[in-house]
């Protein structure tokens, strides 16, 4: 039984090493540009559908079907970009076009098809395998994964150290600005759909290789997963860190989701129970901040209710310690 | 420098919210000219200054700028021409970035964004030089968040982010009008001192009428999406609040209530 467990946990967190190139990709687009991006549930698929068919059908190495995987998940970020910036359709319905659409684009990928077998396929871990003989599954899936998510997040670090990557992050914080100094907030919108589609895919594509198929609903509430794993990444750590400790949360937060599912599912409930907890996870998790911003307000309201009139002293004391909350708080809502 | 010939601008054109505000608006501003604004709610003081940062289009009349035609160039092309800071000190910085990133970004203010870092360390020395001008500190709080800052303290680091790269034209919206009276009056010295040491040409939409005098070469009136009159040079220096007061009852009649102004 409890071999049974350690076992479970062991695959949940090399799936959660998998899946966190897809929150990265959240992550990108969540956070940084501020823009909840429908398009990952479809390009997570699109991921996988071009790794697997490079891999089974167009012989591929399946390393560099990865990169056809990146590849076509960057052009349906694309889409989405387009659809926002230049045709200004809403971001949120942008993103469920570009979902929708991909669902047939997907099944053409996958040969009219709604599902892509690798058995007897020399996936990525295939060829691991046979370079370190006696690997486990599990730890052949964190090998790989991990040194994936590494180059990801070192690319990353960089790449949001740069001049465009900066332009990117004051795009979500303060277009206006951004305007105003001379970056075409179009272009800086299309590049983090892009990078962030580009990622989501790339996780696709590896988990398909992992788990041996590719299936036209494989992506099905990836964006709830991601935001889950990104706000319980941002729990663990707390958002005031720097760039590199958040993205390493992204991935401690993919792999907590994923151990909680696993959790959940050892204690008996079934797998198709997921989404609904999935759910309350992000939602309850979204309700955080404002929940704790009321608790606050409570409290302010209580301790000066019970506060003592008559003594000046400690009247002063409180104000000031009152005034010393404000800021941050106001710093936070933004 | 500038030239704005005939550019009006209608608000929600056809509906029943149809707004002009402006009217065949002719300007000229000559390199160096400080020019003050003044005039009342719904003048058209800020639209002006968008249609010159292109905002919004103009729906007629042309814009020109160092004798280019620029009517037709988006907001962010014109930005490398313009300096600008905004009413709402949160308009013009980045509040989840620190000073030295904001600072970063407005030094490229006009140039391609490239893979190169984002913030190089001799520009670090160039920042802490200018901020320790502004004389509040900041200078010792370069990775601070600027969320953190004051709004009197955001709006003289959005002032600086301006003149960084030196504009061709400075754009002030009521820049000070969100800061306390003691916090307006400093950044306001800023900015003239920066204007004066620069040598910059600057538009400055104010409600203070004392401030509209002690600043600038220039004044102009707006009413209506129109200007009212114009005054430079000596004429600007004889006037007095008293003058302008007048000149306001002469269009509005007796509304001034109404009115933002500042008599101070
Ligand atoms: N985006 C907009 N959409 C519709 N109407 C607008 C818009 N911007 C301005 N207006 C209208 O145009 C007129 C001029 O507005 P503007 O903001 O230029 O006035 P202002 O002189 O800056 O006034 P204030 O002193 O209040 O800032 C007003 O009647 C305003 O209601
Ligand atoms: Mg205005």
């Amino acid at each position: 039984m409890f071999l049974a467990f350690t076992g479970t946990v062991h695959s949940a967190i090399a799936q959660g090493v998998i899946w966190s190139i897809m929150t990265l990709g959240v992550y990108i687009t969540f956070r940084i540009l501020d823009f909840a991006d429908l398009t990952v549930d479809s390009s997570f698929t699109t991921g996988a559908a071009v790794s697997a068919m490079l891999v089974a059908h167009g012989g591929w190495n399946p390393f560099l079907a990865l990169f056809g995987a990146l590849a076509a998940g960057m052009v349906c970020g694309f889409i989405t970009g387009f659809l926002n910036t230049k045709m200004k359709i809403p971001g949120i319905l942008a993103g469920i076009l570009t979902m929708t659409a991909l669902y047939s684009i997907n099944i053409r990928i996958m040969g009219d098809s709604s599902m892509v077998p690798l058995n007897g396929v020399d996936t990525a871990d295939v060829l691991v395998r046979e370079v370190i003989p006696g690997i486990s599954a599990a730890n052949c899936q964190l090998l790989i994964g991990g040194v994936v998510t590494a180059i990801v997040i070192a690319f990353l670090y960089w790449f949001f150290g740069t001049e465009l990557g900066c332009a990117i992050r004051a795009t979500g914080n303060n277009p206006y600005m951004v305007r105003s100094l001379g970056v075409h907030t179009d272009n800086t919108t299309m590049v983090a759909l892009v990078l962030s589609n580009g990622l989501v895919a790339l996780s696709g594509g590896i988990f398909a290789q992992m788990q041996g198929s590719a299936s036209v609903d494989m992506g099905t509430g990836t964006i709830v997963i991601g935001l889950a794993s990104v706000i319980i990444g941002e729990v663990v750590l707390g958002r005031h860190v720097g760039f590199l400790p958040r993205l390493l949360c992204m991935v401690l937060g993919s792999v907590i989701y994923r151990i909680v599912i696993a959790v959940v599912l050892f204690l008996g409930l079934k797998s198709t129970d997921m989404k609904l907890i999935t759910a309350i996870i992000v939602a309850i998790a979204l309700f955080l901040p404002t929940g704790k911003r009321k608790v606050q307000a409570w409290n302010d309201r209580r301790k000066a209710m019970r506060q003592p009139v008559l003594v000046p002293d400690r009247a002063v004391e409180d104000s000031i310690d009152g005034s010393d909350k404000d800021p941050d708080e106001a710093n936070q809502k933004e | 420098m500038l030239r704005l010939q005939k550019v009006c601008k209608t608000f929600n054109k056809n509906t029943v919210n149809e707004k002009k505000a402006l009217i065949d608006l002719s300007l000229h501003l000559k390199p160096g000219d400080f020019v003050t604004v003044i005039g009342g709610n719904g003048a058209g003081k800020s639209t002006l200054l968008n249609l010159i940062a292109g905002v919004y289009p103009c729906d007629g009349g042309s814009i020109w700028l160092d004798g280019n035609d620029i009517t037709r160039l988006p907001e962010y092309k014109r930005a490398q021409y313009l300096g600008r800071v905004f009413q709402d000190p949160m308009r013009g910085t980045a509040g989840d970035m620190n000073i030295e990133e904001n600072l970063a970004m407005a030094y490229r203010r006009g140039k391609p964004r490239t893979l190169r870092w984002g913030v190089t360390k001799e520009e670090r020395a160039l920042y802490r030089e200018k901020l320790s001008v502004l004389g509040l500190g900041l200078e010792d709080r370069m990775t601070s968040k600027v969320g953190l800052l004051s709004g009197g303290q955001r709006q003289a680091l959005t002032l600086l982010m301006a003149t960084l790269q030196k504009p061709k034209v400075l754009l002030l919206d009521e820049h000070t009008a969100a800061l306390d009276p003691k916090t307006a009056e400093t950044v306001l010295t800023q900015t003239d001192l920066i204007i004066r040491r620069e040598h910059l040409t600057a538009m400055m939409v104010t409600h203070n009428m004392s401030h509209a005098l002690q600043f600038g070469n220039r004044l102009i009136m707006m009413h209506n999406g129109q200007i009212l009159f114009d005054i430079g040079g000596e004429e600007k220096k004889k006037l007095s609040v008293e003058d302008l007061l007048a000149r306001f009852r002469d269009v509005q009649g007796t509304t001034l209530d109404n009115d933002r102004m500042l008599l101070s």
